[in-house]
C-alpha cells in the first residue's frame, strides 16, 4: 500500500457513490442547516437535518468537492437517515475512529456497511478531511437540532 | 552570458533524482508553491550551522562577528540582485505574507505619510481581483482600522488585469497589486500601474513573490514604493521573506513589531527606534536563512536571470501547446506564452482537482490542487478549484510530456 496504489483509495463503492450520490439535494423540511468548508481546498457542503423525535428523519445536502468528499456524504446519508440519533452518532464515532487510524483499525462492516470502503482513504492523510467533511457537517447540524428541541421543550 | 543547460542545472538539485512510490521518478511541477533547493544553498546553510553559528549584532565574540558578517552579506546580495540602490532598503521578514502585513500595518499606524496625513475615512486602498490571499486579507483589515475604503481592479475573461475597471484619484492612498499571478500566470503591467498610482500621489506595493524568482527585477527602475517576495520560491530556504522599501519612506514609518534589535534606546514607558531596516526586524532574525538566501541569489545570478526567464518562457509555451491537446482540459488564464509566467491552472472535465492531483501523484507528478490561496479569482472564473502545474529553471519538456501522459491516464481512470 503506497501513494502509487490509488485503487486502494478509489474503491468501486466510492466511485459509484460519487457518480450516483444518494439523498443529494436540499429538501424543504428541516430543523437546522449548516455550511461547512474545508479551508485548505475550498470543498464545501450545505447540509440540513430533520429530526422526528429521536429519529434522523432526513439529511439533505448540496456539496461541491472531490470524489471522496461527495461519496462520503452519500454514504453518510444512507447510513444515518432512519436511524435513531444515538445509533447515528455511534456510526459517526466508528467512522471517525477508522479515518483517524491511519489504516490500523480493522473496520466493523456490520456498523459501517459501504463506509468500510473509506478504510483506504485513511492511509492518505491529505484526504482524511475530504472524507470527514459531510460527517462533521451532519454532527454539527444534528447537535444544533438537538439543542433546538431542548429549548423548545423547556 | 553562459548558455543555459537544464540538464546541468538539474544535477545541482539532489531531490530531482528521487524516485517515489511505485519506483517512478519525481516530476516536480509545483514550483509556484515552493521551489526545490540546489546543493549550493543546502551546503551554505549546513556550513553556517556547522562552523559559524552565533547570534548577530550583539555577540561580541569571533563567531558573532562571522555570523553578523554572513547575515549582512545575505542582505547585500539580495539588494544587488533586485537592483536596490541601498542595502538598508532590504528588510528581512519571515515570508512574503509577513512583508505585506508589515506594510499594511505600519501604513495604518503612521500619523503622517510623506506630507499627507494618516490614512482615514474617505481614503481608498486599491488592490486587484488577481491577488493571492496574502495581498488581499491585510488590506480590508487596514480599512477596518482606519475607516478607508477598499476597491479593486477587475480581471478580464482572458485573465488580464482590467486597468480601466476603476479610476484612481487623489483619494487613492495605496495601490497594492501582484506582479505575476500565482494562479493565472499573468504578468501584469506593473510599470504602468506604478505610473498611474504616482500620478495621483498614491503609494505602490508590489507582490513580487512569483516575479522575483522568474525574471530579472530592478526595483529602482520599477519606481514602486514597496516590493515583497519570499526566499523559498527562489531556490532559497523557507523562513525568510523580503520587504524592499524606498529608504526615505521606510525611515518615516513607525515600527512593526517591538523587541530586541529594533530600538535605539528603551525606557520602561517609551523607546526610540532604530533606523531601517533594523526598525522592522524585532528579535533574532532568520540568520541561517539569510545566508541560504544569499547563496540562492548567487546561484540564480550565476545562471543569469535572463536565461532563467527565457527557459521559463520556453517551457511554458511548450506546456500550453501540449495541454491544449488534452481532451476536456480547459486552461484558466492566458493561453499564449505572452506576458505570462510559468504557472498554468486548469480544469479537466468534471474531475475534481483533488482527484486529478491524486492520480497525477500516483504517477510521480507533483502539482497543486485547490484554490491556490486565490479564492476571489477562482470565483471570478466560476470555478471552485483548479489543478495547477508550475515550472521553474529545472523543468524539462520531458516532464511536461509526463504530465500530459498522466493527465490522459487520469481521464481514462475517471471515464472522461
Amino acid at each position: 500500500m503506497n501513494a502509487a496504489n490509488v485503487d486502494a483509495l478509489y474503491q468501486e463503492i466510492i466511485l459509484d457513490h460519487y457518480k450516483n450520490p444518494q439523498g443529494e439535494g436540499l429538501r424543504d423540511d428541516f430543523d437546522t442547516e449548516v455550511h461547512h468548508v474545508n479551508p485548505t481546498c475550498g470543498d464545501e457542503i450545505t447540509l440540513r437535518v430533520d429530526l422526528d423525535g429521536d429519529i434522523v428523519k432526513d439529511v439533505s445536502y448540496a456539496a461541491e468537492g472531490c470524489s471522496i468528499s461527495q461519496a462520503s456524504a452519500s454514504v453518510m446519508y444512507e447510513l444515518v437517515h432512519g436511524k435513531t440519533v444515538a445509533q447515528a452518532f455511534a456510526i459517526l464515532d466508528e467512522f471517525h475512529a477508522m479515518m483517524q487510524s491511519k489504516g490500523q483499525i480493522e473496520p466493523n462492516e456490520d456498523v459501517l456497511e459501504d463506509a468500510i470502503a473509506f478504510a483506504g482513504v485513511a492511509k492518505f492523510p491529505a484526504r482524511v478531511k475530504c472524507a470527514l467533511l459531510g460527517w462533521m457537517a451532519w454532527k454539527d447540524a444534528t447537535s444544533a437540532a438537538l439543542s433546538l428541541k431542548e429549548q423548545e421543550q423547556s | 552570458m553562459s548558455t543555459f543547460d537544464v540538464n546541468a542545472v538539474r544535477q545541482d538539485f539532489p531531490i530531482l533524482g528521487r524516485r517515489l512510490a511505485g519506483d517512478v521518478p519525481l516530476v516536480y511541477l509545483d514550483s509556484a508553491n515552493t521551489s526545490q533547493k540546489p546543493q549550493q544553498v543546502i551546503d551554505a546553510i549546513a556550513d553556517h550551522y556547522a562552523l559559524h553559528n552565533a547570534n548577530v549584532a550583539r555577540a561580541m565574540h569571533q563567531l558573532g562577528a562571522e555570523a553578523s558578517e554572513a547575515f549582512e552579506s545575505g542582505r547585500s546580495k539580495v539588494a544587488a540582485f533586485i537592483g536596490s540602490k541601498r542595502t538598508d532598503e532590504v528588510v528581512f521578514t519571515k515570508n512574503a505574507s509577513e512583508a505585506l502585513n508589515l506594510v499594511a500595518r505600519v501604513l495604518g499606524d503612521a500619523r503622517e505619510i510623506e506630507g499627507r496625513g494618516p490614512i482615514g475615512p474617505g481614503d481608498e486602498i486599491v488592490i486587484s481581483q488577481m491577488e493571492h490571499h496574502s495581498n488581499i486579507v491585510p488590506w480590508p483589515l487596514l480599512c477596518e482600522r482606519t475607516g478607508a475604503t477598499l476597491r479593486w481592479f477587475e480581471v478580464t475573461d482572458d485573465g488580464r488585469l482590467d486597468l480601466d475597471s476603476i479610476e484612481l484619484s487623489e483619494r487613492t492612498r495605496v495601490v497594492a497589486v501582484t506582479w505575476v499571478s500565482n494562479m493565472l500566470g499573468t504578468i501584469n503591467p506593473v510599470a504602468e500601474i506604478v505610473r498611474r498610482a504616482k500620478s495621483v500621489g498614491a503609494l505602490t506595493v508590489i507582490d513580487g513573490s512569483q516575479s522575483v524568482p522568474q525574471m530579472p527585477v530592478n526595483v529602482s527602475e520599477l519606481g514602486a514604493d514597496f516590493v515583497a517576495f519570499t526566499g523559498h520560491k527562489m531556490v532559497g530556504p523557507t523562513g525568510i521573506g523580503v520587504l524592499w522599501g524606498r529608504y526615505e519612506l521606510l525611515a518615516s514609518l513607525p515600527p512593526f513589531l517591538g523587541g530586541g534589535e529594533m530600538i535605539e534606546t528603551v525606557a520602561m514607558e517609551r523607546s526610540t527606534f532604530a533606523a531601517p531596516p533594523a526598525r522592522f526586524e524585532a528579535g533574532t532574525p532568520p540568520i541561517a536563512q539569510a545566508v541560504g538566501l544569499g547563496a540562492a541569489v548567487d546561484y540564480l545570478s550565476s545562471l543569469g536571470m535572463e536565461n532563467v526567464a527565457a527557459h521559463e518562457q520556453q517551457v511554458t509555451a511548450y506546456a500550453l501547446g501540449r495541454l491544449a491537446e488534452v481532451p476536456g482540459l480547459d486552461i484558466i488564464g492566458p493561453r499564449e506564452a505572452i506576458e505570462r509566467g510559468g504557472a498554468i491552472s486548469f480544469t479537466l472535465g468534471e474531475v475534481h482537482p483533488h482527484d486529478v492531483s491524486q492520480l497525477l501523484d500516483s504517477q510521480g507528478v507533483a502539482v497543486r490542487a485547490g484554490h491556490h490561496c486565490a479564492k476571489p479569482l477562482h470565483q471570478r472564473f466560476g470555478v471552485q478549484s483548479t489543478t495547477r502545474a508550475s515550472f521553474y529553471l529545472y523543468t524539462t519538456e520531458a516532464e511536461i510530456d509526463a504530465l500530459v501522459e498522466a493527465l490522459n491516464h487520469t481521464r481514462k481512470y475517471f471515464g472522461v
